[in-house]
Formats: C-alpha cells, sequence, structure tokens
C-alpha cells in the first residue's frame, strides 16, 4: 500500500511540475492544487498506513488501551488543506485582476510583460 | 517571566485586531500604529533583557508536554532579531504616517504590516518546524495582502510573480516536512536534532534537507532563485518596500541558520559546500546585476541580493566566529538597508524620481537628506567605522580563518564593487548638477516634513552607535555564535522543560 501511494504521489508530483512550468498561469494554479494534494498524500503516507482504532479513550479509562491510529498526521494535513485553499482563492483572484487588466494570462505575452499602470494607460491613448 | 515570548507575536496582532474594529481616522490609526510600535520595542527588549539573564527561554503553549506540543524559544539569536524587527517596525510606522494614502489605509495598510509583524516574530521564535511553516504562510499571506493593496495598477504582474514563486516555496517546505516527519515522527527542532542522527537512511535527510534549504533560498533570494525580488520589491510603496526589503529576505535566512546548524549538521560536508557555493555566487551576481542598474530602488533590490550572500557565506564557513559574523551582518543589514529604501523615497520627494539620471544637486539642496544617505549607503560599502565594515571584516576574517581563501577574497572584492554602485547613486544624485527636467512623472514635493526625516536620522544614528560600540554588540554576538554551534544548552531548555 505504502508503495503505492508512494508512486502515487510521484505521479502526481510529476504532473503538477509539468503544468506548473507551463507559461500559462491558469496551468499553474491547476499545478499548485496537485502538488498540495500530492503533499497532503505524502504527510498521509508518512504518518505510516495501519488499520487500527481511532485515538479515543475509553470512558473510565486513563490511557489508550491498544494501538490506534496516529492522529497528528491528520492535524498537519488539515492546516496544509486550509491554508492551500487560502492560496489558491488568492492567487485565482490575483490572476483574475491580472487578466483583466493586461487581458492576458499568458506569461510570455508582451501584454503581460510590460504592464502599464491605467494612469500611464490614459496619458499615451 | 516565560510569558514574555508571546508578547512580541500577540501585541501585533492585538492592534492589527483594534484597528480594524476602531475604525480610526487617517491620523488617529497612525497614531495607534505608532504606540503599537513602541510597546512592541519595549517588549522586544524587555525579552533581550530576560535572554541575557536566562541564556534560552521556552514556552510551551497550552501547556502540552514536550515534544507533543508547539513551544516558543528564544536564544540569543531569536531575541536579537525581534528587537530588530521591533526597530524597524516602529521606524516604518512612523514614517508612512505622512506617506501611506487614504485608499492604501482603506485598504488595511496598518493590520496587514501588524498582522506582518507578528507572523515574522512567530517564525523568529517557534521552536517547531511544522510551526514554521504556518508563520511562514501567514507572512506570505499579510504580505500578498500588502502588496496588492489600494490600485495595484502597474504591480499585478510582478505580484504575480512574487506570490508564485514564494508559494512554490513553501510547497518545497510542507514536502520536506512531510518526510522528515516520516523518517523521524517529530517536528519539534530540539528533538529532531537528537533525532535526526539517529536515522539509518542518511541519504534520505539529505534529501529533506536540500529541499528545505530550496525553500528558504526562494524564500532568501539565493542564487540562483532569486528574479523575483528585483521584478518586485521597485513598484512597492517606499514604507512596504521598505520594511519588506529589511525583513522578509531575512526570515528566509534565519530558517537557514536555525535549521542547519540545530538540525541538519549530520552531512555538513555537503549541505554547508552547497550553501557555500550558493552563496558566493550570490553575492558575485547581485553586485554585477546592481552595477547596470539606473533605478535608485532597483540598485537598492540587487543589493539585497548580494548582501544576503554574505550572511549565508558565514553560516556556510561554520564556525562559532563566522556564526557570530552572520549575526552582525543581519543586524546591520536590516538596519542599513530599510534606511536606504526609505532615504530612496525621501530622494524621490525631493527630486519627483527614482532614476538616477533625471536627479542632481540634492547636496546643495537637501544637506540633511544627504547625511541620511551617506550613512547608511557607506556603512552598506562597509566604510569603517560603521556597521557594515565590523560585519564585512567578521565574515571576511572567518573565511580566512577557516582556510576558504577564495570566498574571502570574493566577499572583498564584492564588498569594492558595493563601494562603485553607492559612489555611482552619490555622485548622480547629490553632486552633479540638477538635470533639466525631461517630464518627470511626479512633480517634485520639495521640503521634507520631519515626521519622515526623524525615522531615517534615527536609524542612521543606530548605524553610527553599532559602528562605534562595536564591542559589546560583537560580545553578544560570539555567544550566540557559541550557542548555534553547539546547539546543547537549547536542546536542554526544551527538552528539560516540558
Amino acid at each position: 500500500m505504502e508503495a503505492l501511494l508512494a508512486m502515487l504521489v510521484g505521479l502526481m508530483t510529476a504532473a503538477a511540475f509539468y503544468l506548473m512550468l507551463s507559461g500559462m498561469l491558469v496551468r499553474f494554479v491547476f499545478g499548485f492544487t496537485l502538488m498540495g494534494n500530492a503533499v497532503n498524500l505524502l504527510i498521509f503516507t508518512a504518518g505510516r498506513l495501519t488499520h487500527s482504532d481511532p485515538p479515543l479513550i475509553d470512558p473510565g479509562q486513563t490511557g489508550l488501551a491498544g494501538p490506534v491510529a496516529n492522529a497528528l498526521p491528520q492535524a498537519l494535513i488539515l492546516t496544509a488543506i486550509v491554508i492551500g485553499f487560502a492560496m489558491v482563492t488568492f492567487l485565482l483572484i490575483l490572476l483574475y485582476r491580472t487578466h483583466h487588466q493586461t487581458g492576458t494570462l499568458d506569461a510570455d505575452q508582451d501584454a503581460f510583460l510590460t504592464e502599464i499602470s491605467p494612469s500611464e494607460k490614459g496619458k499615451r491613448s | 517571566m516565560n510569558l514574555l515570548l508571546i508578547l512580541p507575536i500577540l501585541l501585533p496582532m492585538v492592534m492589527a485586531v483594534i484597528s480594524v474594529l476602531s475604525g480610526l481616522d487617517r491620523a488617529r490609526s497612525g497614531m495607534l500604529a505608532v504606540f503599537g510600535g513602541v510597546l512592541h520595542l519595549c517588549a522586544s527588549g524587555f525579552l533581550l533583557k530576560a535572554v541575557l539573564d536566562h541564556q534560552v527561554l521556552v514556552l510551551w503553549m497550552g501547556n502540552w508536554p514536550a515534544p507533543a506540543g508547539i513551544c516558543l524559544v528564544a536564544d540569543y539569536l531569536s531575541a536579537a532579531m525581534v528587537l530588530i524587527t521591533s526597530v524597524i517596525y516602529l521606524a516604518v510606522m512612523v514614517y508612512s504616517g505622512k506617506e501611506i494614502t487614504r485608499h492604501q489605509r482603506r485598504s488595511g495598510f496598518y493590520p496587514l504590516m501588524q498582522f506582518l509583524t507578528a507572523a515574522i516574530c512567530g517564525a523568529f521564535l517557534t521552536g517547531d518546524l511544522f510551526n514554521l511553516y504556518v508563520w511562514f504562510e501567514l507572512i506570505l499571506m499579510a504580505s500578498f495582502g500588502i502588496m496588492i493593496m489600494e490600485n495595484p495598477g502597474g504591480r499585478l504582474t510582478s505580484a504575480v510573480k512574487y506570490v508564485t514563486m514564494n508559494l512554490l516555496s513553501t510547497v518545497f517546505l510542507i514536502l520536506a516536512i512531510g518526510l522528515i516527519y516520516g523518517l523521524t515522527g517529530t517536528l519539534n527542532m530540539a528533538d529532531l536534532y537528537e533525532k535526526v542522527g539517529q536515522v539509518d537512511n542518511t541519504a534520505l535527510v539529505t534529501g529533506a534537507a536540500l529541499l528545505l534549504m530550496m525553500a528558504f533560498a526562494i524564500k532568501s533570494a539565493l542564487f540562483p532563485l532569486f528574479f523575483w525580488l528585483p521584478a518586485t520589491y521597485h513598484t512597492l510603496p517606499v514604507p512596504v518596500a521598505a520594511f519588506f526589503a529589511g525583513m522578509l529576505t531575512k526570515v528566509g535566512v534565519y530558517a537557514l541558520i536555525r535549521l542547519f546548524t540545530l538540525v541538519f549538521v549530520t552531512d555538513v560536508a555537503m549541505t554547508h559546500t552547497i550553501l557555500m557555493v550558493m552563496a558566493v555566487l550570490t553575492m558575485v551576481a547581485g553586485v554585477a546585476a546592481a552595477a547596470s542598474q539606473m533605478d535608485i530602488r532597483r540598485i537598492l533590490s540587487f543589493h539585497i541580493i548580494s548582501q544576503v550572500g554574505y550572511m549565508v557565506l558565514g553560516l556556510a564557513v561554520f564556525t562559532p566566529l563566522a556564526l557570530a559574523g552572520t549575526l552582525v551582518y543581519l543586524i546591520h543589514h536590516i538596519i542599513v538597508k530599510a534606511n536606504l529604501f526609505l532615504v530612496g523615497g525621501l530622494i524621490q520627494r525631493a527630486t519627483g524620481s527614482f532614476d538616477l539620471k533625471q536627479m542632481g544637486g540634492l547636496y546643495q539642496t537637501h544637506g540633511l537628506l544627504s547625511l541620511g544617505f551617506f550613512i547608511p549607503a557607506f556603512s552598506l560599502a562597509g566604510f569603517p567605522p560603521l556597521s557594515g565594515f565590523w560585519a564585512k571584516l567578521l565574515i571576511i576574517y572567518a573565511c580566512l580563518e577557516a582556510g576558504y581563501y577564495f570566498p574571502g577574497v570574493i566577499a572583498a572584492v564584492v564588498g569594492l564593487l558595493t563601494v562603485f554602485s553607492m559612489i555611482k547613486i552619490w555622485t548622480e544624485a547629490f553632486w552633479k548638477k540638477k538635470a533639466l527636467p525631461v517630464d518627470s512623472p511626479v512633480e517634485p514635493l520639495g521640503d521634507i516634513p520631519f515626521q519622515l526625516m526623524g525615522p531615517v536620522l534615527c536609524l542612521c544614528l543606530l548605524t553610527v552607535l553599532i559602528g562605534v560600540f562595536m564591542e559589546p554588540v560583537l560580545k553578544f554576538a560570539l555567544v550566540a555564535g557559541e550557542q548555534l554551534m553547539s546547539p546543547l544548552q537549547y536542546v536542554l531548555a526544551v527538552k528539560g522543560g516540558g
């Protein structure tokens, strides 16, 4: 199971990097999202995959009875998901505004490379 | 006593909440921010005093037992960095009162700056790797907000570059954290110090270390990952550029120092050699690129890169003296660089432009401003007796002492080239006759109000004082260097206090 997940993480990372290397910024967003998921999967796998009980202490007991699942990776992943979500949201809005202003999201195009502010635009036309 | 540790993080956060909720007008919110800066400075000062008394302070958040909980740790390095952060924060806040426009204030300049400061202090104080990641994300979020506040026309694409590069670096950071957790089962840095050595698969540890190095190399703008910095900093409003230039790359440098002295010292021959190669190339690339620029802010941006090279060089040499040199360099550089960006803003006020070709004659018309530029510029270039001279001397001396002759010589040559750039600004802006006005984009505003001149002169005074009274600073830095090289004190404080 670990080997399978490791390969999946590798595949997702490769695909993510392929997307992120593109000059089209929308692809960067997809790549970034994919990469975030790959990393979450990696943390999950790094926390060891076991079939075990949830880490809850039974009523009346003072400690855990048997082997339980590792709760820390889940907490880490949850944090990473929340932060990743916020970052992607911000990135999307930033790209939307950029497209609004330059008319392109292709980082290799002239309109993107030589962005001018609206005030200058008014002066030139 | 240990609750002092939380104050530098908590105070700016509280101030941010107050300034959001209170809806004060421009003058009052500026005053509130300055008040917050003064409180922050006091808290950091007390923290440094406490660290001087107790060496290492530890605070376990929520009283979770070690090493499961998250702890804040202040040693000499952390405390010094927090103090210098609050100095720059206060200076920038005073400066902002006159410089920030109504729109910028309305888009949340003050709360964002306060959150940024809190996050930077959090990154300096945390003793947990995952917590470090969270603080870095907070720094990013706040800096994104500041970068595109108001009407960001003309700087959206540069913001895109900054955002994408930094998002990439956080992905590497969390990737490495996942791997390290899988290998050791812990993320507490003091705990990692013991556990990393016990891992059998040393190749994987080095791999994770290199991933972390890459993440922080992007953040601290090391060669060849620095291209986002000169693409961004020259488009920012002056106080923002000063704060970013002073602090942001240095958080990356701090993280490099912390991790590559405390955790990843198992394969020094490899990791620190890579750091040294990167440092040397960073110094040369930054200073060479600066030589070809004519915009003040671009010149200064490229010099950030070359100066970061010196600090990482100190880390790469990896002796107590070199680390002490790195700390002195950090302190010196943050003050001087933030100050130079503020002065750049004043020059723009006085002449209407950031372009060196369009200015001149400032020495005749603005005497005080000339002094305000002269001191930080020639401290940056390393003229005795200013702070930069000692910082450069320590790094170069440590290089030669450890037998790294080539990097030492390069560091000295780069210092000379820095002099060239600073003299270029000095002759173009201050000495040559005023050029004929060629449709300058902004009308010069003429006189410079004291509120803008004050912070600049105070930072100048600090530069001179650090240079003249080098002995206590050096003593402090040497203790910090010893502390970093033999982290047992740090580890015992964290592990014993749980």
